[in-house]
């Protein structure tokens, strides 16, 4: 098997959220960047799970700046085979898509694996542009994968249920909790990693679709209110005019 | 205890000073001691027993002899990678830290320093994975802050030596597969023996009783007329300055240690702080909270900047005795202090083992009295210092 797994970073999820550019940019200043965890956790180690059976090799792929380097170390030492870095700045998901596909095209990868989202834009739809660009079937939400010769039963969570299909390589699928268990490197690993080969190549001509017009947090969580039981009829006029959740 | 909700605090960004490596070891080791340790410390401490499911893993993050070259199975990191793997260990146990600390420093190191290559080879790649455990064996039980009276003694007795006496206080003893064990000659030198388990007449048991350190075993070491192979003896050095070589390893990275203890309760004690309401408002918005807290991360801050600069003199080969003694001192009469005023913020909490506050402060009554005690430090700068011995 020849896999690409996308991998892009996050901010740790302890971050403080704060914006810059008059609330266009995520102020990055003081943020430690993560792994995305549905790519590292998910994504990436079912990846080197299906290598380790039946033989192959995970290549990661990764669209962004030198800032990118631990990142990609990590994945590495996690056990990825190679690398390769996008050198763009990450703009929209359509662009980002594009400099996916543009680089995965005619490269013979029988699965793209991508996390079901990232965790700090959650857009959910990198995966399904890459799929689309590359005119490939797309699995989305896939919590488990199992392979026999080139096809792919795949198992991802529906509304109230559990939907099973049947795909074959070459496909994009796009995962989600449950597909593999957190794999923490380990010393040999972390060594391994820094001799394996990470390619920088350019980024191909493509657009950002969209521009950010702003950003804004969530409202201030009020606090808890008490409602005593002499007052229980209370509740039902605080959830319909107040919460309006009736 | 709780989730583990432990995270770092750097409050002068020394982490600008470490390679994008450092920090994937440090965040490994993390990771790992809240995946695998956290869960179930707090019950090893209860049942004073370690947990020794753990050694395979302490073994593959790189606990065991870090910066033992990679040809002896080691993981050739420098000193700053060891002293930050140390951290992280003891943010969860000092017993943790202990176990890796006896085997990387006091069993590794004087194999690797002062073995000759088939001893490497024999021994260092097995202790590096953590498949065979080692002890260290200076203290005796009439020999603490003077090890140089020891009575452990071996003779030659032309095809090997024989070995009689006992050591006491023993981190690792009642599991470990081999002892480096510190005996005189019979012309009263000193020097180091590897003693292997199973060799008649070498026994080691458990001690009970302790209070601290639960989660790591201590025993004896008892040597009756044990036969040593002769190839057995470690050549490349002799003289209390051999046992004290390792000793300097080891407490450089007990001072990276004691850092982690006092980063975990200032973690601990900061969130509580912020959470616990009383009078109306977070007791964190109280001046007098505020002090404790304030001043603990200005200790934390100040040892961490000592304690990195010694680890780029020991990179560089240059860190003498003398220092590593002030930074053990320091870094554990630091953490005592700060442990002591976490403990105070949480009040009743935090005599519980929903919080890992007690534990540390029990375990460091272990750490500031083994690897010298905080006197025998203080003895040592004062002669560094003055150039008048103390001691006797
Ligand atoms: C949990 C645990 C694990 C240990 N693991 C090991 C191990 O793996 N290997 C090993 O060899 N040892 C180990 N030790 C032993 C440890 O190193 C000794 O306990 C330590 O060196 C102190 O010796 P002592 O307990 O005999 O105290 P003593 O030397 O009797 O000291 C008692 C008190 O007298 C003070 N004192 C002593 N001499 C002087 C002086 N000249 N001037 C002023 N004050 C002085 C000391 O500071 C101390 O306060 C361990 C100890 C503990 C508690």
């Amino acid at each position: 098997m020849k896999i690409l797994v996308c991998i892009s970073k996050a901010p740790d999820t302890t971050s403080k959220i704060a914006f810059s550019d008059n609330n266009t940019k995520f102020d990055e200043n003081g943020v430690q960047f993560i792994v995305n965890p549905y790519d590292e956790w998910y994504a990436l180690v079912r990846a080197l799970e299906i290598k380790e059976t039946l033989g192959g090799t995970v290549t990661t792929l990764s669209v962004g700046g030198a800032d990118y380097e631990p990142i990609i170390r990590k994945a590495l030492a996690i056990g990825a085979d190679d690398a390769v870095r996008i050198d763009a700045a990450e703009s929209d998901s359509l662009y980002v898509a594009k400099q996916i596909a543009n680089y995965a095209k005619g490269k013979g990868f029988d699965i793209i694996f991508c996390g079901k989202e990232t965790i700090n834009y959650n857009g959910s739809v990198v995966p399904g542009m890459v799929a689309e660009l590359l005119d490939l079937p797309y699995v989305a939400l896939a919590h488990k994968i199992d392979l026999a010769g080139n096809t792919a039963t795949i198992m991802r969570e529906v509304p109230g249920g559990e939907e099973v299909l049947e795909v074959n390589t070459p496909f994009v699928l796009s995962a989600a909790k449950g597909m593999a268990e957190q794999r923490i490197p380990n010393m040999r690993g972390i060594m391994a990693a820094r001799t394996k080969p990470l390619a920088v190549e350019a980024a191909s001509a493509a657009d950002a679709s969209t521009t950010v017009k702003g950003y804004s947090l969530p409202p201030a969580k009020s606090g808890c209110k008490y409602i005593t039981p002499e007052n229980a009829g209370d509740l039902i006029r605080i959830l319909h005019e107040e919460a309006k959740a009736l | 205890m709780r989730t583990d909700l432990y995270q770092g605090h750097d409050y002068y960004l020394m982490d600008e000073w470490l390679t994008e490596e450092h920090k994937l070891i440090r965040e490994t080791a993390r990771a790992w001691v809240k995946k695998e340790v956290s869960p179930i410390i707090e019950e090893a401490a209860e049942k004073c027993k370690f947990p020794e499911h753990l050694l395979k893993g302490l073994g593959e993050i790189g606990a065991f002899g870090p910066y033992i070259p990679t040809e002896y199975g080691g993981a050739g990191l420098d000193q700053i990678a060891y002293g930050l793997i140390m951290q992280e260990l003891e943010r969860c146990d000092s017993g943790l830290r202990s176990t890796a600390s006896v085997q990387s420093s006091l069993v590794m190191y004087p194999i690797y320093k002062y073995g000759n290559e088939e001893q490497r080879k024999k021994y260092l790649p097995k202790l590096a994975s953590g498949e065979w455990m080692g002890c260290f064996g200076l203290t005796e039980p009439d020999f603490g802050s003077n090890p140089g009276g020891m009575i452990t003694n071996f003779k030659d007795m032309g095809d090997h030596y024989l070995l009689n006496g006992a050591k006491m206080w023993i981190s690792n003893a009642p599991f470990a597969q081999i002892a480096v064990v510190w005996a005189k000659n019979e012309q009263g030198r000193i020097h180091g023996l590897i003693v292997e388990r199973g060799m008649e007449g070498f026994t080691t048991p458990t001690m009970h009783g302790k209070w601290s350190l639960r989660a790591s075993d201590t025993g004896e070491l008892i040597f009756d007329n044990v036969k040593v192979p002769k190839e057995n003896l470690l050549p490349g050095k002799n003289g209390l300055g051999a046992p004290l070589g390792c000793l300097d390893s080891a407490r450089y990275g007990i001072a990276w240690g004691a850092i982690g203890a006092a980063l975990d309760c200032y973690d601990v004690a900061l969130r509580y702080s912020k959470e616990r309401i009383q009078f109306g408002k977070p007791i964190g918005a109280f001046q007098l909270q505020q002090k404790k807290l304030a001043e603990m991360i200005t200790e934390i801050t100040k040892a961490q900047l000592l304690t990195y600069r010694l680890g780029q003199l020991r990179n560089e080969g240059r860190a003498t005795s003398a220092q590593i003694s002030m930074a053990k001192r320091n870094n554990l009469a630091m953490a005592k202090q700060i442990i002591s005023d976490a403990r105070q913020i949480l009040g009743a909490m935090g005599i519980t083992g929903e919080y890992p506050v007690m534990r540390h402060m029990m375990n460091l009554e272990s750490v500031i009295t083994y690897e010298g005690t905080h006197d025998i430090h203080l003895l040592i700068t004062g002669m560094d210092i003055t150039g008048f011995d103390a001691f006797k």
